[in-house]
């Protein structure tokens, strides 16, 4: 290899030494996007150490150089350097564009603060890598709560879905390395199955204002982006240990991503958690452990011009549900809210058992985008997904081993956009997506289908402009069409069938007539148009002011249409309604913002009109062989909910720091006058910090959780007659829990092993005092208490 | 362009591994664990008329309430002879639910409760613990009187809990898997 090398030398050293070396270079340096010459850019010929800057026009000029090849580094500060292997015969002239825009590269921007919000007309926040590691061993759910405005609907403490503004489910979108997530949208029991370990940074935007994703994300938008990866010759990782009390688990996450100068990327990650039975301050929680495996593998080119990406994820979730939970009829209910302690308690155990839940989550996808000189960008994406759910109820007999639940959803989508940003006062964006999506629930199961077979075509088209009319103000306008349509083929029983009056209004879909079952084939076409309006401006160095406006429509998903049956761990028949129609929200929101040197402070209004709002109440109880069951039906109101998310940070010094979130929402029924079902209450959230680089970069806070009692509730509770104990007793599944407060404290270190290596060891104990407590948005709060006390031992390996 | 073309391979590929769905109708689920009907045969050990109290749901969870039938009036101060039938006639024919409690004695207990102490229970079946099953009981009548007679099946009980095994379901425990009330006329 060496020969070969210095052989190839000295040929070059002869062709290079008997050529001219009177050459003149020059050439211009200008803006990718519009043309504009950068003036200050640095031109180094690597080779012959020679410098220049260009001028007011963007041109340099070196004089006397020898013909042939040389290398050309063109840097700028707030560009991306640039190399370029040029040759010189005679005199050359060169033009050389840079991306001065280098953000939206993602590139890591070394000098100024890095800030990589999506939109700049909405209320957006950003969640950065190192907040993000410390919730490793949780869920996304978990994650988001730092975000002010943003809380979550669990079932037990392993299935959490976020909940923005009091939305949540199918009105908010999930994005993750620019896959729209689809698992998740059916009902409280179907969390986003995603590993946050596979996350570099997250972007929530609260409402629809981010019409590329969507126009269906009423609630908000959480944008998963991966760690982003830099051009140069690299090999980097890092690994995350983490050993906890509660539930006596681990869970372990590493990646390693190799990148190359040239523009190559790749990468690997894989995560595993393990957790026993939780406990609450005084019991164990019988069956609420997790085991959870995934990785991902990441791959491509990136170059200013253009790249691709290749990606691959697989997750595969193993949930318990408290066993508590698991009810036979009503008076099992009514006893599990009435006993203070659940009515299962074992030792703890790290098994699975049923009930419980199995969910694999497989994404692939592909993209590629090109950038077009003096125009815009192009990106295509098509994307694959496959779910496989299973759910496993407490059975008898040969049944034992199967599940309840057992779906499998496929999901094709192929998106396209073309953003147009030669001109930087004014940027356009198109786009184009179709999406077909086949859901298939097995009937071994042996059990009714809750959901049906159906499949599920979607198609939208969309533009966004924003203009920036002068140097304070930035103005997004955006609108979107979809076109939704479901093809279902679903038994409904012949007594439901007439019970809710369909075979007045359906009669026409029915194709099969089995005698105490009927099939059908329900169509439904949905036509959505949304639209979304903002202005951005700064109204003085310190203060800045948001407004945006957003309409968007959501298609009803098939639970809201088709649901159909018991639900066991909720003791409650569930319905949905062929007759629902889409919900139309008009959403008003602003951002105030105030900034100095110590202190700032972000308060966000916003009022949301939601015109035929979906959501599920209790409206009857039904008998069975088992005894009675309340029915919670989907039904349509008008709704309004309005609120103020506050976030603020005040540094008293170097070290100290007090941190500020609170979130204030009411949601009303506005036809039936009363509050809505399942809003989050007040809560605020105080943290007090010490961080001092000198000692081993450490750093401390102590956070104050405060949720107050959601006094603001309907009261759907409903008397029922035990035979066992021959009286009519009150069901409450109604009245909230009490208000709670909890201490949470954390602190880290971060040791230098080496130049490239550190180790940051970090202690996080939540519910310092062991404080028992329920909370409203939690399924299991009539069963059982929250958890108690946790200690966590972090330790993160940068390498 | 290569680099294009790489992408539109690797595109294809998956649509082709992935694509395709049939388009056949479903296959209709009858569930297997539902029981629809439960019917407990009261026979006098000295003879006389044999009673049966059924309740029946033919829909299942569906929206109709069982259809509970007492056959006639219990006799005063008698000794019957109980057993219990549970079926599933969503299936064609209609599937027994005795053998699979059979199967998983310990795992279930029924529990015989009266109004206006119109009888009295005895079991008359054990699992492989000793412990009540229920499927086989005695009931004894006593003075003319009317009443309701509740019987529930209580899944995975706690059958060592207190008064139990004597068919005091306060601290069962368990999920109810069945349910049903009959009015009853003792006389």
């Amino acid at each position: 290899m060496k020969y070969y090398l210095l052989l190839l030398i000295c040929c070059f050293y002869n062709t290079i030494s008997s050529q001219n070396c009177n050459s003149n270079f020059s050439g211009v340096v200008q803006d990718f996007h519009d043309g504009t010459p950068i003036i200050a850019a640095t031109v180094y010929i690597e080779s012959l150490k020679k410098y220049t800057t260009t001028d007011n026009n963007g041109k340099f000029l070196f004089e006397n150089l020898c013909d042939g090849e040389i290398e050309v580094i063109v840097s700028h500060i707030s560009c991306e350097t640039k190399r370029l292997n040029i040759e010189i015969k005679g005199n050359s002239y060169f033009k050389v564009s840079l991306e001065h825009h280098i953000e939206e590269l993602g590139e890591i921007k070394i000098e100024g603060k890095s800030n990589n919000i999506l939109t700049k007309t909405s209320q957006e926040t950003l969640l950065k890598s190192e907040s993000l590691e410390r919730f490793s061993a949780s869920s996304l759910g978990d994650a988001l709560k730092l975000v002010s405005g943003v809380s979550s609907i669990n079932t037990g403490n392993s299935i959490v879905k976020p909940v923005i503004n009091g939305l949540h489910s199918s009105r908010v979108v999930v994005m993750t390395n620019g896959v729209r997530l689809q698992d998740q949208e059916w009902g409280i029991e179907h969390a986003p199955n995603i590993d946050l370990n596979t996350a570099g940074s997250i972007n929530v935007i609260k409402g629809a204002n981010a019409l590329a994703y969507g126009g269906d994300a009423i609630g908000g938008v959480i944008v998963l982006k991966p760690s982003r990866v830099s051009l140069k010759d690299s090999l980097y990782g890092k690994t995350i240990i983490s050993g906890q009390t509660n539930g006596r688990g681990f869970s372990a996450n590493s990646s390693l991503t190799k990148t190359y100068q040239k523009g190559w990327f790749m990468g690997a990650q894989a995560s595993l958690k393990r957790f026993g039975d939780f406990e609450s301050p005084k019991y164990n929680l019988t069956n609420t452990g997790l085991n959870s495996k995934g990785f991902s593998l990441n791959g491509g080119y990136k170059s200013f011009e253009q790249g691709f990406n290749v990606y691959y994820s697989f997750l595969d979730n193993e949930i318990a549900i408290l066993k508590a939970s698991h009810i036979g009829n009503i008076e099992d209910l009514v006893n599990a809210i009435n006993s203070q302690n659940p009515l299962v308690i074992e030792k703890f155990s790290y098994d699975i058992n049923p009930p419980r839940q199995e969910v694999t989550h497989q994404i692939i996808k592909a993209d590629f985008y090109k950038r077009f000189e003096n125009f815009g960008r192009l990106e295509a994406q098509y994307d694959f997904q496959n779910n496989q759910r299973y759910e496993y109820d407490i059975r008898v007999g040969d049944d034992k081993n199967k599940p309840a639940i057992d779906l499998t959803l496929k999901t094709h989508s192929f998106r396209t956009s073309l953003k147009v940003d030669s001109n930087s006062s004014s940027t356009y964006e198109f786009g184009f997506n179709a999406g077909f999506q086949d859901n298939f629930a097995n009937p071994d199961t042996g059990v009714r289908r809750l959901i049906p077979d159906y499949d599920k075509y979607d198609f939208g088209v969309f533009a966004i402009t924003s203009l920036k009319p002068n140097e304070n103000t930035n103005i997004d306008f955006g609108i979107r069409y979809d076109f939704n349509r479901i093809d279902a083929k679903k038994f409904y029983l012949s007594s439901r069938w007439s019970e809710r009056d369909y075979d007045k209004d359906f009669s026409d879909i029915v194709i099969d007539d089995l005698g105490t079952q009927l099939l059908t084939n329900p169509i439904f076409n949905y036509h959505n148009i949304s639209a979304s309006m903002g202005v951005s401006y700064k109204i003085d160095e310190k203060s800045s002011m948001i407004f945006n406006y957003g309409l968007s429509n959501r298609a009803p998903n098939p639970a809201e249409l088709f649901s159909d049956g018991l639900h066991h761990s909720a003791a409650r028949i569930e319905l949905g309604d062929l007759r629902i129609k889409q919900e139309t929200s008009n959403r008003v929101s602003g951002v105030y913002r105030y900034e100095n040197n110590a202190f700032y402070i972000n308060i966000e209004p916003f009022y949301n009109h939601i015109k035929d709002y979906i959501f599920i109440e209790p409206t009857s109880t039904e008998q069975t062989l088992r005894g009675a069951f309340p029915v919670w039906s989907y039904n349509q109101t008008n709704a309004s909910l309005y609120g103020i998310d506050i976030a603020s940070n005040y540094k008293f010094n170097q070290q100290w720091s007090f941190n500020h979130k609170s979130s204030f929402i009411k949601g009303r029924d506005l036809k039936q006058r009363i509050a809505l079902i399942d809003m989050p209450s007040f809560k605020t959230v105080n943290i007090i910090s010490y961080s001092n680089s000198k000692w081993l970069n450490f750093n401390s806070e102590l956070q104050s959780e405060l949720i107050l009692r959601q006094n603001d509730y309907p009261n759907y509770n409903f008397e029922v007659y035990v035979p066992t104990t021959e009286e009519f007793v009150e069901v409450d599944v109604s009245t909230p829990p009490p208000t709670y407060h909890l201490l949470h404290f954390q602190s880290d270190i971060t040791l230098n092993l080496s130049t490239k290596t550190d180790l940051n060891i970090g202690l996080n104990i939540t519910n310092v005092f062991n404080i028992s407590y329920r909370e409203y948005l939690n399924r299991s709060r009539y069963f059982s208490d929250d958890l108690g006390r946790n200690i966590m031992l972090q330790l993160k390996l940068n390498y | 362009m290569k680099l294009f073309k790489k992408i539109s391979i690797v595109l294809l590929a998956t649509i082709i591994f992935t694509a395709c769905s049939d388009d056949d109708n479903p296959t209709p689920v009858n569930e297997e664990e539902v029981i629809t009907t439960l019917t407990a045969t009261l026979t006098p050990v000295a003879g006389g008329d044999v009673i049966t109290l059924q309740t029946r749901d033919l829909d299942g969870d569906g929206p109709n309430a069982p259809v509970v039938t007492v056959s006639g009036n219990l006799a005063a101060n008698t000794t019957y002879n109980g057993s219990l039938e549970l079926l599933n006639e969503t299936e064609n024919p209609a599937e027994s639910i005795n053998e699979e409690i059979e199967e998983e004695d310990d795992e279930h207990q029924f529990f015989y409760q009266a109004t206006n102490s119109i009888a009295t229970f005895t079991y008359s079946d054990t699992d492989g613990d000793g412990n009540p099953i229920g499927l086989e009981f005695q009931l004894v009548t006593s003075t003319a009187a009317t009443g309701n007679i509740t019987i529930t099946l209580r899944h995975e009980p706690n059958k060592e809990a207190a008064g139990v095994s004597d068919g005091d379901i306060t601290n069962a425990g368990g999920e109810t898997d069945i349910q049903a009330v009959f009015p009853v006329t003792v006389q």
